[in-house]
């Protein structure tokens, strides 16, 4: 076959099979749209029938326009790595955090000024908090995780990605989901699960999309050189393949109708409650950290030139995170309906997660041995370093909350809040930022990035925006906790809710201050990934002499 | 149903606790095993090969 293919140009089963399945896709979507029973699910249709539309047209045009033969495995003996779509999902994270950013700085700005809603519907903070939420975790944290994933597992297998269509396909295909689901919470379709709330027909796509991934990084890592898998895809590997399971059994849902946004969910009472934070705890446990720990295994050793400092403990942290992490859920339902003995569960597996994960942090941070002086001098390398010292605090924190008689003070509190961002901001998003400054240079051949000035300031700007987050949640969250359980001396409570409301209206303004300067940050990101991508080949002199400055 | 649940639950109490260790103490032995040193060791370095 390959040899008939120098001389005869044909189309691979996965174009035509492909541009064939979209063909169908876009006549299904069209038939739903005049059918649909709410006019914002007559308008998600038309958007999978145009997007649908859109890829089989491309499929058929990008075949017309490519040589006979596919881009060759490897060129003279060197992988032929691809590129491609690591690129558009590392612009693609950097557009969606800011994104994100943006929208969580509102609500902030919300809780302290609820006017800022404007009085509309679609402002209101029920629909923009899942809006925030989902842009920061799954457009933001899953664009950064699609793009490292999908370039470390080349360079550490030494393999070109596995698939012509499929790279392409997961990467589009995942921000196509961002889309359905962004837009569907601005209209007001949610299934109301947390940090699950896009409803069937949005799950069903992004499972389509999951197992596309899942095949490419899985075949990709069959088709490696290297003998050994490196230990930052094995924790990719944990990631990808654990979401596919968590997301199958938290969004078993029955839909009303194919014509129906709606649908109800298989689970009932507190199954169903339990379900969803076996679910909840894992896309902690899962995505925001066994994918980000692949980033801290291979972009810290990479920056600061030193091997992992151990990679025995790299194996015992793998095995004894991925093992512990999914029981932990129950914690989030203390005093609930929940048998007792489930509740303990979850909070003796929380506890027992201290170990793997300092563990980890150990042997992030001990990877710099020999090396700290980098610090330094490479506010890229800070950042990271930075970013697994918060991954150690909030791993701290967290056992500690899940203590029942601790979560009795902090839960629905705003300690949670701030507790999620002290992870969220220091950990997912600062080694989030430290691989994006390395990859863009990287990926668009620049000796360097455009200004390591810009980069320090944007180190400084949001550490004192989380300093200022953290602290006032946890100071807001504590006296909310107190406040809501003090009686008076007849036995009364001693405050009504709307004054505990009341006390946190400076917390709150400290908090979006907080928030304020780490979008500020994101924004010099922004710019600099910009500047270093459209800068002319080879930046050797930097306008100012950042190194100077930053002593 | 409380006998379902006695049944379970003591399955789990000891099983569960053996599993969890028997796997703990082979991941340590595949990890600490001094036959695999040199190998560790060669991919602790893997990130920092060039091609």
């Amino acid at each position: 076959m390959t040899q008939a293919a120098t001389s005869q140009k044909s189309m691979t089963f996965g174009e035509a099979g492909s541009a064939l399945a979209f063909a169908a896709l876009a006549l299904l979507c069209i038939i739903i749209a005049a059918k649909a029973h709410t006019p914002e699910y007559a308008f998600h249709a038309y958007l999978f029938a145009a997007a649908s539309g859109w890829a089989a047209f491309k499929i058929v045009d990008r075949y017309y326009d490519r040589p006979a033969l596919l881009p060759p495995l490897t060129i003279n003996g060197k992988p032929n790595y691809n590129m491609g779509p690591v690129k558009f999902a590392t612009i693609a994270g950097v557009f969606w955090g800011v994104a994100g950013f943006v929208i969580g700085l509102l609500i902030a700005s919300q809780l302290a000024f609820p006017a800022l809603n404007f009085d509309t519907a679609w402002l209101s903070f029920g629909r923009m908090r899942p809006l925030h939420t989902s842009a920061v975790i799954f457009a933001f944290g899953g664009n950064v995780l699609i793009a490292t994933s999908l370039y470390v597992v080349q360079r550490t297998s030494r393999a070109r990605l596995v698939g012509d269509i499929a790279p392409w396909f997961v990467v589009l295909g995942y921000n196509f989901f961002i889309v359905i689901a962004g837009t569907g919470y601005l209209l007001g379709i949610t299934q109301g699960k947390e940090y699950a709330e896009p409803e069937w027909y949005a799950d069903l796509w992004l499972t389509v999309v999951w197992v596309a991934y899942l095949l490419v990084f899985l075949g990709t890592v069959m088709r490696r050189k290297e003998p050994h898998i490196y230990v930052a895809n094995w924790f990719y590997l944990a990631f990808i393949l654990t979401i596919a399971v968590l997301h199958l059994g938290n969004n078993a849902t029955i839909p009303v109708s194919i014509f129906s946004p709606k649908s109800y969910i298989v689970w009932a009472g507190v199954q169903d409650a339990m379900v969803q934070w076996w679910y909840g705890h894992n896309a902690v446990g899962f995505f925001l950290t066994a994918g980000f720990l692949a980033i801290m295994y291979y972009f810290i050793p990479k920056r600061a030139e030193r091997p992992v400092y151990s990679y025995r403990l790299s194996i015992i942290h793998f095995w004894a995170l991925i093992f512990l992490y999914i029981w932990a859920g129950p914690h989030h339902l203390h005093y609930t309906a929940l048998p007792d003995w489930a509740q303990t569960l979850g909070m003796t597996f929380s506890i027992m997660l201290w170990m793997p994960s300092w563990g980890g942090m150990i042997n992030g941070l001990m990877t710099l041995s020999g090396a700290w002086d980098k610090l330094r001098t490479d506010p890229v390398l800070r950042m990271m370093v930075v970013s697994v010292a918060f991954y150690g605090m909030a791993t701290f924190e967290g056992p500690l909350m899940s203590v029942k008689a601790v979560n009795s003070l902090s839960h629905y509190t705003d300690w949670t809040i701030g507790h999620v961002h002290s992870g969220a901001l220091g950990w997912v998003a600062y080694v989030s930022f430290g691989a994006i400054y390395c990859l863009v240079p990287w990926l668009w051949n620049k000796e360097r990035l455009y200004s390591m000035k810009a980069v320090n300031w944007h180190f400084w700007i949001s550490t004192l925006g989380i300093v200022l987050y953290i602290s006032s949640m946890w100071v807001a969250g504590i006296l909310q906790g107190l406040m809501w359980r003090a009686y008076t001396s007849l036995g009364f409570l001693e405050y009504s809710f709307i004054e505990t409301v009341e006390a946190m209206h400076p917390f709150y303004v400290i908090r979006a201050l907080g928030g304020a300067l780490f979008v500020g940050g994101s924004l010099i990101m922004a710019w600099n990934v910009w500047k270093t991508i459209t800068a002319a080949q080879d930046v050797a002199v930097e306008v100012t002499p950042a190194l100077a400055a930053a002593e | 149903m409380s006998d379902t649940y006695k049944t379970l639950a003591e399955f789990a109490q000891t099983w569960g606790l053996l599993y969890f260790v028997a796997a703990f103490l082979a991941v340590l032995v595949y990890a600490l095993a001094p036959s695999r040193k040199k190998r560790f060791e060669d991919a602790a370095r893997i990130p920092l090969k060039e091609d």
